[in-house]
């Protein structure tokens, strides 16, 4: 019945934006839906298997360029964006992992790692013809489905919302399998864990290169609605703290969390600017957030539901 | 089933384990006593793959596997337990033992039906469904035991089960230690419980300073008053002929 209540709620808040006129509000219900499919992508990293990646933004960046060249430099479809970028992504993620975790990484040095490569993606964009450096990658203007390109915020939200159910329904996947136990188990005790059978090092690499994969896949999704992308942009710290916040806001390793988390993060950002109006002040108020969820809300809010369901 | 030839470990300046020979028969319960810090719980680390050893060798059912990583010793088939226990904090006392079940089990509804089973036979029942991380001692050392059996190991290392339990869990433990021997799983046993260790085993080996001081039946090691005297402080012996 609560979980009826809960689906129906949230199917009427996914599908409000459909009937909104401003295209304003259809792009931040855009934002906020891309949010949540880059939460529920680094959750499964993040969360699942509790490797704290501070650098999400490589699989972020990473898909955003490999759509970008793809159809800039060799003509392709920007629709085989999608699936290039899900394995240029993925082989990063599997690349960091088996680099990492062979080498014992975790907690605050894996995070460290991850934003260094992040760090170093950035820098390689800038300095690369190939990406064209600082002048970032414009795609050329030529709306149409066949081109990925769409007039209405509305169609580019109706697939984000269905990347959304995606990642969301690979996560649940995961979480009630053999996989998941695995690397829940092994992300919140390496030694018991793998006492009891667990490669440590395929699982979390598995599950990194899995998390980077859907990651990418929101990078081409934003290339495709601004048609423009630069290293910034592409590998910027911001990004990487957006998903972390929004899945740890909305409660790390839970299914719902990523999605709550989003739309928390978003309605106070957004609300915010009607206040205070100042550069700067949104990562200020991020960074508040976190303490107070931190502080106050370790489980984050969906952990707030779990004690409100038991009282 | 188990054959460990010249074992040796060194930390820094400390000879953790030194020159260690150990036979566990197939079907057995071996007990590996001795005083704290004697190196007990490295010599299990380096058995289970969790710490390389400096020299020595370690055969599992003939296999050698020495310097193996800890989950490929576990899909072999020998199972440890930690010391200081190690519970999957966040998950709840089924799910802790669906861990291990799904070392041999693919499907998580079998995986799931296994652990309760053998949660239920360890005593676990009414806990089951509670977050792991509340459990009192006497469970978190029956979790221990469930999740490492689980696995359907072979062989079976219990490091220090019964500490910090009162008499009545003690002999419940000792109990299933028994059930667990007689369906065919070999045990070796680390245990400062000397009842417990009277109780249980047929072979006894005294660890001190890292090196095997003696070994023999219960009865030949209480009969070695000077090492136990020696190594398990006074009276030792006496209460272990009192138990044997
Ligand atoms: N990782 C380590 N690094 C350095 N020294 C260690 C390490 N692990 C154990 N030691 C030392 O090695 C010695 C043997 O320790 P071990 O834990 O094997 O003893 P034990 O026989 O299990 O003792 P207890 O009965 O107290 O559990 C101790 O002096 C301990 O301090
Ligand atoms: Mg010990």
């Amino acid at each position: 019945m609560k979980r009826a209540i809960v689906i129906a709620g949230i199917t009427a808040v996914a599908l409000a934006p459909f009937a909104f006129n401003s295209q304003y509000l259809v792009n931040i219900a855009m934002l906020t839906a891309l949010s949540a499919v880059m939460g529920q992508a680094w959750n499964i990293a993040g969360g699942f298997g509790q490797m704290t990646s501070f650098g999400h933004a490589a699989f972020f960046g990473v898909g955003a360029y490999t759509a970008a060249i793809l159809q800039t430099r060799w003509g392709l479809s920007p629709w085989l964006g999608l699936p290039a970028s899900f394995v240029t992504g993925g082989l990063l993620g599997g690349f960091i992992g088996i680099l990492s975790f062979r080498a014992g990484l975790r907690g605050s040095y894996f995070a460290l790692v991850t934003l260094a490569f992040a760090e170093v993606l950035r820098v390689l964009a800038n300095s690369l013809d190939f990406t064209r450096g600082g002048l970032g990658i414009n795609i050329p203007l030529k709306q149409g489905l066949a081109n990925f390109q769409f007039h209405n915020r509305q169609s580019t939200y109706a697939l984000v919302l269905l990347m959304l159910v995606l990642t969301t329904g690979v996560a649940m996947f995961i979480k009630r399998g053999r996989f998941g136990a695995r690397l829940v188990a092994a992300g919140e005790n390496e030694d018991a864990a793998s006492a009891l059978g667990v490669d440590l090092v395929r699982t979390k690499t598995i599950g990194l290169a899995t998390s980077g994969a859907f990651t990418a896949l929101a990078g081409v999704v934003y290339t495709q609605t601004y048609l423009y992308i630069d290293p910034s942009i592409a590998f910027g710290v911001e990004r990487s703290i957006e998903m972390l916040l929004v899945a740890m806001i909305g409660g790390a390793g839970t299914i719902a969390g990523p999605i709550l988390g989003a739309i928390a993060l978003h309605a106070v950002a957004e609300t915010s600017h009607f206040f205070i109006d100042a550069p700067g002040f949104a990562p200020l108020l991020y960074g508040a957030t976190l303490l107070v969820i931190i502080g106050f809300l370790p489980r984050g809010i969906a952990g707030l539901g779990a004690r409100w369901s038991r009282a | 089933m188990l054959e460990v030839r010249k074992l040796s470990k060194r930390f820094g300046g400390l000879q953790a384990v030194r020159d260690v020979d150990l036979d566990v028969a197939a079907g057995s319960i071996t007990a590996l006593i001795g005083p704290n810090g004697a190196g007990k719980t490295t010599t299990f680390a380096i058995i289970a793959g969790f710490i390389k050893p400096d020299d020595g060798r370690v055969r599992l059912a003939g296999q050698d596997v020495t310097g193996w990583r800890p989950d490929r010793i576990a899909a072999a088939g020998m199972a440890r337990t930690f010391q200081i226990t190690q519970p999957f904090a966040a998950l709840t006392v089924a799910e802790n033992i669906r861990v291990g079940s799904y070392l041999r089990c693919r499907s998580p509804a079998e995986a799931m039906r296994r652990a309760r089973s053998i949660g239920e036979e360890l005593g676990l029942g009414p806990q089951l469904d509670l977050a792991a991380g509340a459990l009192t001692v006497a469970g978190r050392k029956r979790l221990e035991i469930a999740r490492a059996f689980a696995t359907l190991p072979k062989m079976l290392l219990l490091d220090e089960v019964m500490a910090g339990l009162n008499p009545t869990e003690i002999n419940e433990i000792i109990g299933l230690i028994r059930s667990i021997r007689d369906r065919g799983v070999t045990i070796l046993l680390i245990e400062h419980v000397m009842q417990a260790v009277a109780a249980l085993s047929e072979h006894i080996f005294v660890l001190a300073e890292g090196a095997v001081i003696a070994q023999g039946s219960p009865q030949e090691i209480a009969n070695a008053p000077a090492v136990i005297e020696a190594y398990l402080g006074k009276g030792a012996a006496e209460r272990m002929q009192r138990h044997a």
